[in-house]
């Protein structure tokens, strides 16, 4: 949890510096429409939509397997973890990538957006609006601007297995 | 713990390493003084070091070891098993020792008194036997800290130390040859090497994929400048490679001590030879191998090799032998260790694997004795009776197994009941590179590691090298085997719809329906070898092989076990890479149950028969089949009375012959004659034998068949080789009609009403086993010995009630027969039931196919008999 400093003014006039806890920054992404949002701090690239080499026998949620610089990236098609609706061509997705474990995998999603620090205040955990196929891959939600911006679990969302 | 302590500890760790080997060496030759004074100067030189550094208990024990090398060398004390013990004893304390001081930085508490007082007894001259001696407590069995020492690596956890030795007289590193190898050496972190290692790779990698830039263009003005980068990365990573090599022979060090002890302890003679200790391999494998090999030395040493009696009774020479051996092969490190004793104890190994449920009976009841063995290295099994782990590391061996199979190499297990045992690890040189081959199926890219590539093959129809079908599974003739093939399109699931085509032009497969497709007229085959398991891996294309860097797969991929690992190719591209051990467990699996099926398909007299066995016309064993033989009787030669030039005896209120087995027969006059009694309905008739000797159960095998009229042949029964009399012969003897159909007009009594039964079946045994049975049940039974001369029964007119017909017969087979009965109208309506020594789902399908009514399998007998009771009663009369 990071803090974030604000400058106020208090009643006597002098300016001080208010110390805000609790603050997290996020990337912003968008899968068919829906906002979510995934830990700055574990995002460790962001890359442009790219071949995927395909895995046979791979589970559905895997779309295949990405060269980054050297190393295997195993990427996760998202849309399938969370039971959307699937998409045409995973190779036309931007791709999120993310250490757990010491293993690279890239989260497929549409659109990237900005990163945006959200405070504690507007953090619920358990929203009865998330939907069913999501509450296993989510934090919680975030409310921004009337939107709903869910968080994701990314240790949830890669390991299939567990 | 202070530097000068640590130098301490590492140092005088590769001594007593060095002390262990040394003293066995000199035992067994006392009289080579330079080994002796190498031998004190080492143990002096340890005590003077504890002395200087303030180790007092150390010192004291040093002092006593060496005090009895030093009358040794001055002639005044023998060298005898028990001194030797006792002076080994005396450098496992001071291990012992060591050891707690390096884990605690000070001496441990207590006293040596015992082992200093035995010592000095033995430096007195005294003779007393050594008794085991308890380690001290606090430290582990056989604790390997300090000897971990030897091979360079930090003591405790990691640590740079420089140190140059110039001195030729000292003895480090590969030291055992002797003080003329003057060895420079630098003692260097381990993770520093590791890092190299691994930029050195990615800087192959990269060079390699310059490489393929440049390949296209013939002129760029980067080929000479790339050219001689790649000579020197090439050249780098070689002399990368050897930094972490080191020869075998340091991690053989400790055997003869071990050896050595177990011989004394057994009061076996083993004979250590240690071949290729100078090989060197990867310091990484080695430390992998080091515990298997001392447990496999061992194993050989304490169940291998028989106690010196034992080897002379079974004729060999009172010295066991164990050979460890080292040596390179195309790329590999081989290392093997064999010994000549009894051999693995395959039925031990049988019945544990039983118990572990590692198979079921009947799965080790069709197991070749290789098969057996290769269970010792499953998981949890041990055949020794107490569990020795190596080190507390505990060395399972499957754990061994797949450890090297993860590196890229295969162990293998070899057994030879009596003459000995082999266990041999093979191993890829180069670790963190490796050579793939590339291939492409269903338009997809994989690689497959070089080594567990055995050969290419190409196949294509109309070739002699053509892809069969046999059993509905491809196999390819390969230099007179077959080899078993899988298609890794369909192990990858890739093109669902595509199915094995026999691109062979002759349709081997029983009565196969399917149209033989043309494939794209050439396919390559793999061939791949997984422990003595040869197959045949079929894919479409095959590209070049390049040098890859093997990545493991992320744990969702763990469990599919067809990929060791993945990789990314000069191309950038990623690919995953086969592992034809998985593929191998497979096709294995699903070989073992088809060979089982094809097994008992082309041999189908497997099962038991109760056989009786007897003597006459010689001494030679004669059987026949105990369900043919109606009661054994035994005929008191008085009553025998004689009419028309044969014998004969009242039995159950008529006639019954007898008919002596051959002329020369000697009937027990006056004596009880053992009498073999057929019957059939009415009618009997006893073969007389000279001893009946007994009843076995066991496989009817005819191996060798016979021209003589009352042999069927012989076989081996019960271990004994017996021919197998014709029953039918001697039957006809006595009533010359015996097999006639009865009459459909009605002869004998109510017999006009019995159901007449045709009996297709090739084989003479079987005939003369169901024909009597059916007789006997009722049923005017006509036996013929093929489907043709079925067919002619129905040309001259003969009508059945019903057909019984053998599956496997050579000719026309049975199903073949149905289709010609059911095709014609003058048997179409005749009941057939299709007799069969095994019947499986499949063959149940087909039977009902082709109008078979039932399917009855030969293997019981009154099972037969209601079986085919059920069926006819289901057909109906005629």
């Amino acid at each position: 949890m990071m803090s974030s400093t604000n400058l106020v003014v208090t009643e006597a006039g002098s300016a001080v510096y208010q110390f805000l806890d609790n603050v997290e920054d996020y990337l912003t992404v968008n899968i068919d429409g829906q906002l979510f949002g995934i830990e700055a701090m574990t995002v460790q690239d962001i890359l442009s939509p790219r071949e995927i080499a395909k895995i046979p026998l791979s589970p559905k949620e895997v779309a295949g397997s990405i060269n980054l610089r050297g190393r295997i990236v195993t990427a996760v098609d998202v849309r399938q973890r969370l039971g959307m609706s699937k998409v045409q061509d995973p190779e036309k997705l931007m791709n999120v990538v993310a250490d757990v474990d010491g293993e690279l995998y890239s989260l497929l999603v549409d659109k990237i957006g900005d990163v945006l620090s959200m405070s504690s205040e507007t953090f619920e955990s358990n929203s009865t609006n998330l939907n069913d196929n999501w509450r296993e891959f989510a934090q919680g939600v975030h409310l921004l601007d009337g939107n709903l911006m869910v968080i994701c679990d990314v240790e949830k969302i890669v390991r299939l297995n567990a | 713990m202070d530097d000068l302590l640590t130098e301490f500890l590492t140092e005088t760790g590769e001594n007593l390493a060095v002390l262990d080997v040394e003293l066995v060496k000199f035992e067994q030759d006392p009289s080579d003084k330079d080994i002796l004074s190498n031998i004190f100067r080492l143990v002096h030189t340890i005590k003077g070091t504890c002395g200087f550094l303030g180790l007092p208990r150390l010192e004291k024990v040093a002092h006593a070891g060496e005090d009895v090398l030093g009358n040794i060398r001055d002639g005044k004390l023998d060298v005898t098993p028990e001194a030797v013990t006792l002076i080994l004893q005396c450098l496992d304390r001071i291990r012992d020792l060591l050891g707690e001081l390096e884990d605690t930085g000070d001496e441990p508490d207590g006293e040596d008194g015992e082992l200093i007082g035995l010592l000095r007894e033995m430096a007195g001259g005294g003779s007393a036997a050594p008794p085991s001696i308890a380690p001290i407590q606090e430290a582990e069995p056989e604790n390997d800290a300090p000897e971990a020492n030897e091979f360079g690596a930090p003591v405790a956890a990691a640590y740079t130390a420089v140190e140059k030795k110039a001195e030729p007289a000292k003895k480090k590193e590969s030291g055992e040859k002797g003080p003329s190898i003057a060895a420079q050496s630098i003692r260097v972190n381990v993770d520093l090497l590791e890092n190299l290692m691994t930029l050195v790779s990615e800087m192959v990698l990269t060079r390699n994929q310059l490489l393929q830039m440049v390949r296209g263009r013939d002129d760029s003005e980067f080929s000479a400048p790339l050219q001689r980068l790649s000579m020197i990365t090439t050249e780098l990573q070689e002399g990368v490679m050897k930094t972490r090599m080191q020869p075998i022979g340091n991690a053989w060090a400790k055997l003869p001590r071990i050896v050595r002890d177990l011989s004394v302890d057994s009061g076996k003679k083993i004979d250590l030879q240690m071949l290729g200790a100078d090989t060197e391999l990867d310091r990484q494998v080695l430390e992998m191998i080091k515990d298997p090999l001392t447990h496999t030395v061992r194993n050989s040493a304490d169940h291998g090799l028989e106690e010196p009696e034992g080897r002379i009774a079974a004729g060999k020479a009172e010295l066991g032998r164990i050979t460890l051996n080292a040596y390179y092969e195309g790329g590999h490190i081989v290392i093997s260790i064999s010994d000549d004793g009894r051999g693995l104890n395959t039925v031990r190994i049988r019945e544990k694997a039983i118990e572990n449920e590692l198979a079921t009976e009947a799965e080790i009841e069709g197991m070749a004795d290789a098969q057996i063995h290769q269970f010792v290295m499953k998981a949890g099994f041990s055949t020794a009776e107490r569990i020795t782990s190596v080190s507390g590391r505990g060395v399972g061996m499957d754990v061994v197994r797949s450890n090297i199979e993860k590196i890229g190499g295969t162990v293998e297990l070899k057994s030879e009941d009596g003459k000995g045992s082999s266990f041999t690890i093979k191993i890829p040189l180069t670790l963190a590179i490796v050579s793939a081959l590339v291939i492409e199926c269903a338009s997809q890219r994989f690689a497959i590691l070089q080594i567990s590539v055995l050969e290419l093959v190409r196949a294509a129809s109309r070739t002699e090298t053509a892809i069969e079908l046999i059993n509905d599974s491809p196999v390819l003739r390969l230099r007179d085997r077959l080899l078993p093939l899988v298609l890794l399109r369909d192990l990858l699931k890739l093109s669902p719809d595509e199915e094995v085509v026999d691109t062979a032009s002759t349709d081997e497969s029983e009565g196969a329906d399917q149209e033989p497709e043309e494939l794209d007229d050439e396919v390559f085959i793999v061939v791949s070898q997984v422990g003595n398991y040869s197959f045949g891996i079929i894919v479409d294309r095959v590209f070049d092989t390049e040098e890859i860097v093997v990545k493991p797969v992320t744990p969702i991929f763990r469990d599919i076990p067809y990929y060791s690992g993945n990789t990314i190719l000069g191309d950038g591209s990623v690919i995953m890479i086969i592992d034809p051990n998985g593929i191998a467990g497979d096709a294995a699996n699903a070989a073992a149950t088809e060979g089982a099926k094809a097994q008992t398909a082309v041999d189908a007299r497997d099962e038991t028969t109760s056989m009786l066995i007897f003597r006459a016309g010689g001494h030679e064993l004669k059987a026949v089949p105990l369900a043919l033989v109606a009661r054994l009787e035994e005929i008191d030669m008085d009553t025998v009375e004689h009419s028309q030039q044969q014998r004969m005896v009242q039995y159950r209120g008529s006639l019954m012959p007898l008919i002596p087995y051959n002329e020369a027969h000697e009937w027990k006059e006056g004596d009880r004659q053992p009498i073999l009694v057929f019957t059939d309905r009415e009618r009997s008739m006893g073969l007389a034998v000279d001893e009946i000797v007994d009843i076995v159960e066991d496989q009817l095998n005819i191996e060798i068949s016979t021209d003589l009229d009352e042999l069927i042949g012989s076989a081996v029964i019960d271990g004994k080789a017996t021919d197998v009399i014709n029953a039918g012969h001697f039957l006809i003897k006595a009533y010359p009609d015996w097999f006639e159909v009865a009459d459909h007009n009605g002869t004998e009594d109510a017999n006009s009403n019995a159901v007449s039964v045709l009996l297709v079946d090739d084989s003479p045994f079987f005939r003369n086993l169901l024909t009597p049975m059916l007789s006997v049940a009722g049923y005017v039974v006509t036996s013929v010995e093929s489907a043709d001369d079925a067919l002619e029964l129905r040309e001259s007119g003969s009508n059945f009630d019903v057909i019984i017909s053998d599956i496997e017969m050579p000719g026309m087979n049975g199903f073949e027969f149905a289709q010609a009965v059911k095709g014609d109208a003058r048997w179409k309506d005749t009941p057939m039931v299709a007799l069969s020594s095994h019947v499986v789902d499949k063959d149940l399908e087909r039977g009902r196919e082709v109008s078979f009514d039932d399917y009855v399998t030969k293997s019981d007998r009154d099972e037969l008999i209601q079986s085919l009771e059920s069926a006819l009663n289901e057909i109906g009369p005629a």
